[in-house]
């Protein structure tokens, strides 16, 4: 009965069209559906699916009218593709909300992603090629009382597949720009920012008083001036024991992180100098849980590389504990001379260095203490290591390459959870050329050539693409990669990928035959393990 | 619950059928490279055409596409007085590398960060690159999904078709 009456009242509203004068409504959204055939291939360890075919599809509606917005998601699992996690199941609508803002104040009611700082403390995002979807369902409220001063806070339940973890998630931070709040002009701009946040999970163990709140919080600065960017971020995790039965499994020492960046560039050229330290800085949404529920995010500090061969072995952020370095160098040679040519050169250089903690991180409960040193540079177990050069030149109107040299060490024990030395560190030697030659207006085809040397893990590969484009609408493209270095004879296979597609406006339909090797994808410094698997796939990608 | 919200969106679609197809752009706030906040509807071209194009550092097709328009950017300016802003989707991981990026890559263009992905999903992106192209009234009429080379000349095409 209640629900009729609102039903009938909402009706009347929007009849009577009076969510604010003299805006036009506007209804937009996108769909996206990936499926996949599962054909089984003992050589490569691909698993046929029972079903045959799986289908991952979304579908998202925005409605917008004046300072007004609601909008939904419709997810469908049906079932999910082999590489998703199978408690996404079936279809549903997992994600709606309302929103509007007036006077500087937004509400948000229903579910809506948020980022405190860089995350550290809290990150609500959703990733859909890695299968993460950590969206908030509560209440978000949005404030800027004067100008270069955001305040925002928020309280809700963290989403894991299509259900909500136990822990009520609280938030609040604040950020002001100190030239804008002051009203000052100076060449120095100034911004700091605090943020906060809690959990609250009730305490039903049995034998151990658990914090029923934990807190974590964060302090921010950027500071600008000319050319010059310093940025800045601490946070602190307070003790959050996992609730074991045994004395030994709980850890009550605190967590803590460190970002740092200096960056300095004007025309032609750039350089960012980055550290971070981390310990113990995991978050979840409810106690104990699958990596499903973390609800923080540690940027990874190695560069997010798009070549397959040089993805091949990925970094990803050990939130126990590990001691980062890295820089990047852009640098743009000027037209004319032996170097610049007709048209300029681009080098892009960087380096990255991640290694552990002293010992590990933070730990603390009955039996055993320990307090990691800070500057854990010299000596200490290397995670990964990476380093690579990249130069970009249009030789003519015709001919574009790029070419790429890298060196990457990879702890394969600690990245991929093994256990300790069972493999080491693999050690890789990376040359990648990528040549675009254009044939006519519109007509262009691309050859990719990668090598991958390597000792350990699975040896050496090698990698060919060639892809030719009809602009505005058309790719076909065909690739191989070959292990032929592996130790084992039979596992040096090739993984044929056949791919074509058609573009237009706003839809894009792209067909797929082939195989995919098993390993590690990465997208945006998250990480998921996939499978093998040899099959058709289909990908639709549409907006309106 | 989830039934009456289910109402309510299917009456809001309902009643907005006969609503003209004009598409403007979403309300949402994204970074500026000196670390302050605007709202994407305050991008101004004063009338002229504005091409919003959403790429990131860790993209290829996108730097690509971004690369090959820089080459020619002043040429289209002078034409069609275009304006061309890119937004980067950069997250925390990568987005200190946006500024050196665009400064040494020597481009002309509006920058601006949207790191949690905020207005890439109002917008209603799934991939990057995706490029749209925004009237006199700042409203979107062509959009484009990816890039290959010789893009660019279909987006000069739309360009042209409604610069004065």
């Amino acid at each position: 009965m209640l629900k009729k009456i609102t039903y009938t009242l909402i009706l009347s509203l929007l009849t009577l069209n009076s969510f604010s004068q003299n805006n036009s409504s506007e209804i937009h959204g996108n769909f996206d559906l990936n499926m996949q055939s599962y054909q089984e291939d003992e050589l490569i360890g691909a698993e046929a699916a029972d079903e045959i075919i799986l289908n991952n599809a979304y579908l998202n509606i925005n409605y917008t009218k004046g300072d007004f917005v609601a909008g939904l998601r419709y997810e469908s699992y049906l079932n999910a593709l082999l590489d998703f996690d199978d408690n996404y199941k079936g279809n549903g609508i997992p994600f709606r909300y309302a929103s509007y803002t007036i006077d500087g104040l937004e509400v948000t009611a229903g579910n809506y992603y948020e980022q405190i700082g860089g995350g550290l403390i809290f990150r609500s995002y959703e990733n859909k090629g890695l299968g993460i979807d950590n969206a908030m369902d509560g209440i978000r409220l949005k404030y800027s009382p004067l100008k270069g001063v955001y305040l925002k806070t928020f309280i809700g339940k963290s989403r894991t597949y299509f259900t909500y973890a136990d822990g009520i998630i609280r938030g609040a931070d604040a950020e002001v720009n100190i030239n804008e709040a002051l009203n000052f002009e100076s060449k120095t701009r100034i911004i700091i920012g605090q943020g906060f946040i809690s959990r609250y999970q009730s305490d039903i163990n049995p034998k151990f008083k658990l914090p029923q709140n934990v807190a974590a919080y964060s302090s921010r600065l950027n500071i600008i001036n000319g050319g010059w960017n310093y940025s800045g971020e601490y946070a602190i995790k307070l003790n959050d024991p996992v609730g074991s039965l045994t004395a030994e499994g709980n850890n009550y020492a605190n967590g803590n992180a460190l970002m740092s960046s200096l960056t300095y560039s004007k025309r032609g050229f750039g350089i960012i100098a980055e550290m971070h330290r981390v310990d113990h800085m995991e978050f979840r949404s409810e106690r104990a849980q699958e990596k499903q529920y973390i609800i923080n995010y540690i940027p990874t500090l190695t560069k997010q590389h798009t070549y397959t061969l040089l993805a091949l072995y990925p970094s990803a952020t050990q939130s126990e504990g590990e001691f980062g370095t890295q820089i990047d160098v852009f640098y743009k040679i000027k037209k004319g001379g032996l170097l610049g040519g007709k048209y300029g050169t681009k080098i892009i250089f960087n380096f990255s260095r991640i290694n552990a903690l002293n010992g590990g991180g933070s730990y603390l409960n009955d039996n055993e203490e320990h307090n990691p040193m800070f500057f854990s540079v010299k000596g200490e177990e290397l995670y990964y290591r990476d380093i690579n050069l990249e130069v970009y030149k249009k030789i003519n109107k015709r001919v574009k390459v790029t070419g790429i040299l890298a060196k990457q060490s990879y702890n394969k024990d600690v990245l991929e959870g093994k256990t300790p030395g069972t493999y080491g560190i693999v050690e890789s030697t990376i040359a990648i050329a990528d040549i675009s030659y254009k044939i006519k207006k519109g007509h262009t085809i691309r050859i990719e050539l990668q090598e991958l040397l390597a000792d350990g893990g699975e040896g050496s590969w090698s990698m060919g693409l060639a892809e030719y484009t009809i602009s505005p609408h058309w790719f076909f493209a065909v690739q191989d990669m070959y292990n032929w270095g592996n130790d084992k004879v039979s596992k040096q296979l090739h993984y044929v990928n056949v791919n074509c597609g058609f573009l237009k406006g706003a839809n894009r339909i792209a067909i797929g035959y082939g195989k995919k090797r098993a390993g590690i994808f990465c997208v945006g410094g998250v990480c998921k393990e996939v499978p093998s698997s040899n099959g058709f796939s289909l990908t639709i990608s549409s907006s309106f | 619950m989830r039934k009456l919200f289910l109402s309510i969106i299917t009456t809001i679609l309902f009643s907005t059928l006969s609503i003209a197809q004009s598409r403007s752009l979403p309300s949402v706030e994204v970074k500026t490279l000196d670390g302050g906040s605007i709202n994407i509807t305050e991008i101004e071209n004063n009338g002229k055409p504005i091409v919003i194009s959403f790429w990131a550092t860790w993209c290829k097709p996108c730097k690509k596409e971004l690369n090959t328009i820089a080459e020619v950017y002043e040429d289209w300016q002078d034409e069609t007085g275009v304006k061309l802003v890119a937004i980067s989707i950069d997250n925390s991981r990568s987005m200190g590398k946006v500024a050196p990026y665009v400064n040494a890559s020597d481009w002309d263009y509006e920058v601006y960060i949207d790191p949690n992905g905020d207005l890439k999903r109002a917008m209603g992106i799934s991939t990057v690159p995706h490029t749209f192209l925004l009237n006199s009234k700042k409203e979107i009429i062509w959009q484009h999904k990816g890039y290959v080379d010789g893009d660019e000349d279909e987006l000069l095409e739309q360009i042209k078709k409604i610069a004065h």
